[in-house]
């Protein structure tokens, strides 16, 4: 699966209880690419994630990651290939410490103590942790939590990062440097995101989803100075473009 | 109620430790079996749930007083006896490590009390042939109260015998059954009350939740003569070969025995007090008042705790001088760590 | 504050405790768990007149919170608050044993009395032991012990989940109970009503958020096994350790320490 290509195919869900979580939603997505997932609440970001690694099974269409079609036998191989970070920490770091809750992935995966040890301390380092790793999480501010998170996504390293809502609950400092260190990355990037400044910042390619369908799906910029779009979707102009005009 | 380490002789303890450790590792079996990985995370955060929901109180009218949620029923209810108990025994660890709600000893009596009989007793005994596979609002709350009420009054029944059969405490059998066994039956309703309106309202919000608790753990898999089988084997053998160990200690069962049947049986403490008595005899500093002991009441008491520890004066003084000398021990290795 | 929050803090506090760093703290947990239950063994098996052979046990958890730099008001605290129920069971002893053991002077002294002083010693002694025990290792490590000594791990892993989501849940039942009290105009304990739907609320959030964790579990490759890397080593001192204070423990079980220093005292004063 060397590239990295997300691809949706006419995506329909319904959850159990009735609710329309998506209404046919395509969309290719490829090698490199950075793009956020805006939209309102309830518009089906967060149900259209849930897709991308298997969770939830759509009623009608496809997800392909890589070259193959996501089925539950490729299951493994494509929730290795596509990381997850939540939108809430706590949900994330189950573990009792900051290093188990890395090492939980690596050691799943199979890989022996001291190569789990090494992928574990390069993974903190990379988000700048790496002295926390001997805290249990809930002695972590917000935004340690987020980049021990990422942290554990990392260390499986996956080709393709997904994230909902990663600046959420960041105070301003440590929502900047997420952002820039997100910038570092290589990775294809899917970020599900209220933060349309952050999009701009970060994201070359936006999709707005309303209501279970995607209304645009083009470059951020344009897409988030459309102020009549952007209406129709129930969203707002980012502050630094109302800043500017 | 809390059994505490205070309260209980090795023996007791100890049966009760291996009596729970048994169903702990058949509960732990049991779910690996089931193979369902959604539970142990479940479990764990439904633990939490007991944990942070027993701190929140709400006040029964007209009392003064005020009640939480038990554990036992609600955690069987949602997650069936084996995983239920898991979950009971593992609050009680952290409330016995942190709180020092009963004690490192007492927790296999508590877990016990607490944990085996709404798990393993009330849930698939009461609960569910009120219940059955077809839940109404009255059937939930019936089975909770009456599951309640009956899980609370065997738990105190088992802090009773507990307690009567360590033989620390005077309180005698009846008396204490008289105290106990009331005061729990308001608990028991209480938490009945509570536990019927909490499954009530899960039960209308989601119901899919308790259909598949119980779909999880069909009622027939649960072999409750299996359980007690292997809980009753296991507690003879370690009563047996904890009272065999400690016939080497005054203590406990033997005890309570010895008391009622008034001798003394065991030689071996007689020659650890006769020769305590002999070291006496030589140092010679046995001062004649200083043992004023049997009154005639007490005849009937046994000898040799008065010859023994704290009953002398002599050992009041002793006493009260090594508690000082350990504090004294104590400051001075912390004046060294800190001045290191 | 109120009692949740209180709770949740005092854990993490104590897990504070135990990420100092102190020869003590170093130790490997098996050790540590090891020796305070031949402890506590050893301070429960005396017959229940004992009360100065009690003492010299004393100088277990004195020594350890000396070397470890526990603070000792903190244990001592926490040990006055739990104690009302050995209190209240202990109680009775006075009046149901009334014989007189021994006099002091002219005072005669029930052995209800001794054995009531004896319950609340031993009740010291021990809970102080439990409580060294977690603030000198931190729960998770104790849970570590726990599986290494082969406790089986279905079993252990909930703990640690529990352990891990107490300080989650009680956050979260802090604020419902805040958020209820803003709106409620009375403060004290809450009515049955509000009680039921509080906890009904908590009770669905937190089967949700179990779900979540499941999930983000799978997505690291969760495969029903929990694998948890912790290197601990039985070197030379753990083996002192526990040797030491057994050797002592069992020593002072049937050495009475206190009756000869006494006997000598009084000696001298006669």
């Amino acid at each position: 699966m060397s590239h990295h290509i997300v691809e949706a195919s006419d995506l329909h869900y319904t959850y159990p209880d009735g609710t329309v979580g998506l209404r046919g939603v395509t969309f290719r997505i490829s090698h490199g690419e950075s793009v956020a997932l805006v939209g309102e609440n309830g518009a089906g970001k967060s149900t259209l994630l849930l897709h991308l690694n298997g969770y939830l099974s759509p009623r009608q269409g496809t997800v392909k990651i890589g070259d193959y079609p996501l089925t539950k036998k490729n299951l493994d191989a494509v929730r290795r290939s596509v990381g997850m970070v939540f939108q809430n920490p706590d949900d994330q770091l189950f573990m009792p410490t900051v290093f188990d809750d890395v090492a939980f992935g690596p050691l799943n995966l199979g890989l022996a103590k001291d190569e789990v040890e090494r992928v574990v301390v390069r993974s903190l380092e990379t988000v700048g942790v790496a002295h926390l790793a001997k805290r249990p999480p809930y002695k972590l501010s917000q935004g340690e939590k987020r980049s021990v998170s990422i942290a554990t996504v990392l260390a499986m390293s996956p080709d393709i990062l997904v994230m909902d809502e990663p600046t959420s609950s960041l105070d301003p400092r440590s929502r900047r440097r997420l952002i820039e260190l997100l910038k570092t990355f290589r990775h294809t990037k899917i970020v599900a995101t209220h933060d349309l400044d952050m999009a701009l910042d970060l994201c070359e390619r936006t999709i707005v989803l309303h209501q279970g369908r995607i209304t645009a799906d083009g470059q951020t910029k344009k897409i988030l100075y459309d102020e009549e779009l952007l209406r129709a979707s129930s969203l707002e102009k980012p502050l630094s473009i109302q800043l500017k005009t | 109620m809390h059994m505490a380490d205070a309260l209980i002789s090795p023996v007791v303890g100890g049966v009760m430790w291996v009596a729970t450790a048994g169903l702990i590792g058949y509960s732990a079996k049991k779910i690996k079996e089931e193979g369902d990985n959604h539970k142990v995370p479940l479990m764990g955060v439904l633990g939490a749930f007991i944990f942070a929901s027993q701190m929140i109180n709400f006040s029964i009218p007209a009392t003064g007083s005020s009640g939480h949620l038990g554990g036992g029923m609600i955690l069987a209810i949602l997650l069936g006896p084996y995983a239920a108990f898991l979950v009971m025994a593992s609050v009680l660890i952290v409330q016995a490590l942190f709180f020092a709600d009963g004690g490192l000893l007492a927790l296999g009596c508590n877990i016990f009390n607490l944990g085996f009989f709404p798990c393993f007793i009330v849930y698939p005994l009461i609960y569910r042939k009120i219940v059955g596979d077809n839940p109404t609002q009255g059937k939930i709350m019936l089975g909770s109260l009456i599951g309640a009420i009956i899980g609370l009054q065997l738990g105190a029944f088992g802090v009773v015998l507990e307690t009567v059969f360590s033989g620390i405490s005077e309180l005698p059998f009846r008396t204490f059954v008289i105290l106990m066994q009331p005061i729990h039956l308001a608990i028991g309703v209480v938490e009945g009350l509570v536990t019927a309106a909490v499954v009530t309202f899960v039960w209308k919000a989601r119901p899919e939740i308790l259909n598949a608790a119980r779909n999880s753990i069909p009622i027939g898999k649960l072999n409750i003569k299996k359980v007690l089988l292997v809980l009753v084997l296991a507690a003879v053998i370690a009563g047996g070969m904890l009272s065999w160990f400690a016939s080497s200690n005054p203590d406990g069962l033997e005890w309570a025995m010895f008391k009622t049947s008034g001798k003394e049986e065991l030689e071996s403490h007689e020659s650890v007090h006769v020769s305590l008595a002999g070291i006496q005899e030589k140092t010679a500093f046995l001062p004649d008042y200083g043992f004023k002991k049997s009154e005639p009441e007490t005849e009937a008491k046994p000898v040799w705790p008065a010859v023994d520890s704290g009953t002398s004066v002599s050992g009041l003084v002793g006493g009260i001088l090594t508690l000082m000398v350990a504090v004294l021990i104590g400051l001075g290795l912390r004046q060294r760590k800190n001045a290191a | 504050m109120n009692n949740i929050g209180r709770n949740s803090f005092d854990i993490g506090y104590m897990d504070t405790l135990a990420s100092g760093d102190s020869p003590l703290h170093r130790l490997d947990p098996r050790a540590k768990l090891i020796t305070t239950f031949i402890f506590i063994v050893t301070v429960v098996s005396f017959d229940r007149y004992a009360l100065a052979v009690l003492t010299p046990f004393f100088i277990y958890p004195i020594v350890l919170i000396a070397l470890s730099g526990l603070p000792a008001g903190y244990l001592l605290k926490k040990v006055l608050i739990v104690s009302p129920f050995a209190i209240l069971v202990g109680i009775f002893n006075p009046l149901m044993d009334r014989g007189i053991l021994f006099h002091i002077g002219s005072i005669g002294i029930s052995g209800g009395w001794v054995s009531f002083i004896s319950i609340v010693l031993r009740f010291m002694l021990t809970v102080t032991a439990a409580l060294i025990l977690v603030s000198l290792t931190g729960f998770n490590a104790v849970c570590a012990a726990l599986i290494k000594f082969g406790v089986p791990k279905p079993f252990v892993v909930q703990l640690l989940f529990f352990y891990r989501y107490i300080f989650v849940l009680s956050d979260e039942a802090e604020r419902m109970v805040r958020a209820g009290s803003f709106r409620a105009f009375h403060s004290g304990a809450m009515g049955f009503k509000t009680f039921i739907s509080l906890l009904g609320n908590l009770l669905l959030r937190t089967l949700d958020r179990a779900e979540r964790i499941y999930y983000a579990m799978c997505c690291r490759g969760f495969d029903g096994n929990i694998r948890i890397i912790r290197s601990m080593r039985i070197t030379y001192q753990e083996i002192m350790f526990i040797f030491g204070w057994g050797a002592l423990f069992i020593f002072l079980r049937y050495f009475n320490v206190p009756l000869k220093l006494g006997t000598f005292i009084t000696g001298l004063l006669k």
